[in-house]
């Protein structure tokens, strides 16, 4: 049999149709395995830069030490914008239905904040103590349609110095 | 000008107080960052198009704050807090407040 012009279209049509429908599915993959891998990474070095800061405590507490006399002391601010992955969006969609804790969600806020805290502490690394800290989460914008859904994390204190006794 | 988000400034007294100061930007993102981002938004993690701009807009609020603080004659202030609200889609107000004073 004589293969028809017309199947050629037919076939290309339905191609292009599979192509068609599977781009979310594939895009939804794609996110599933950057988003995860990012997520490992930013996990690493967090906990490596926090073992690295845990000598100089970050405390919500506003007194000092009786102890110590004050050399200096300073506002110092970290902030991070982040969003989550549009795997982890689709899932919430499902969350949505059922309630209860949005795990996904929660690991995002969370690696935002403490990267914001060591931001902080790093823009300051000769500090002795970091008072009163405080932690303040807003969403910039929800994400309705095509809009980017993202909140900002920032986190802010007073970095202080003390005085070295002279040698 | 000393800032400090405590109630008084550590190895300093107070000598006057000259009240409330703030400073407040607000800001809209621009479309080529919004484009960014929105490519950056299927991998998801930070998007630091916006940290940056975030960053800056506190910034400028801060200097502000400081501004207005230097023209009552304050050298410090103190108490000092940021908020940040949504205006609008796409726009965001940052405000920045504290007690201006003078210390010794």
């Amino acid at each position: 049999m004589e293969p028809q012009p017309g199947d050629l279209a037919q076939g290309l049509e339905m191609f292009m149709s599979i192509l068609f429908f599977s781009i979310p599915f594939l895009v939804l993959l794609f996110a599933y395995f950057t988003g995860k891998i990012a997520e490992k990474r930013h996990y690493a070095t967090i906990h490596e830069r926090e073992r690295h800061w845990l000598s100089i405590p970050a405390t919500t507490g506003k007194h000092l030490p009786n102890f110590t006399t004050v050399a200096s002391a300073d506002l110092v601010v970290g902030s991070v914008v982040v969003s989550v992955d549009h795997f982890k969006r689709f899932l919430s969609t499902f969350r949505m239905v059922f309630g209860g804790e949005m795990k996904s969600y929660s690991s995002i806020i969370d690696r935002g904040r403490r990267e914001a805290i060591l931001r902080m502490k790093e823009s300051c690394p000769d500090a002795d103590l970091f008072l009163n800290c405080r932690l303040e989460t807003s969403s910039i914008s929800k994400g309705k349609g095509k809009v980017v859904g993202c909140a900002e994390v920032l986190a802010y204190a007073t970095a202080v110095r003390f005085q070295r006794p002279v040698e | 000008m000393t800032l400090t988000n405590l109630e008084s400034i550590p190895g300093q007294s107070i000598v006057e107080h000259y009240g409330l100061v703030q400073g407040s930007t607000i800001r809209a993102k621009h479309v080529g960052r919004d484009l960014m981002a929105g490519l950056k938004n299927i991998v998801g993690g930070e998007l630091k198009g916006y940290t940056e701009l975030m960053r800056e807009a506190r910034q400028q609020a801060t200097d502000r704050m400081v501004e207005q603080a230097g023209e009552l004659g304050a050298n410090a202030i103190i108490n000092v807090r940021f908020t940040t609200t949504s205006v609008s889609q796409g726009a965001a107000e940052m405000l920045a407040y504290g007690t201006a004073v003078r210390c010794q």
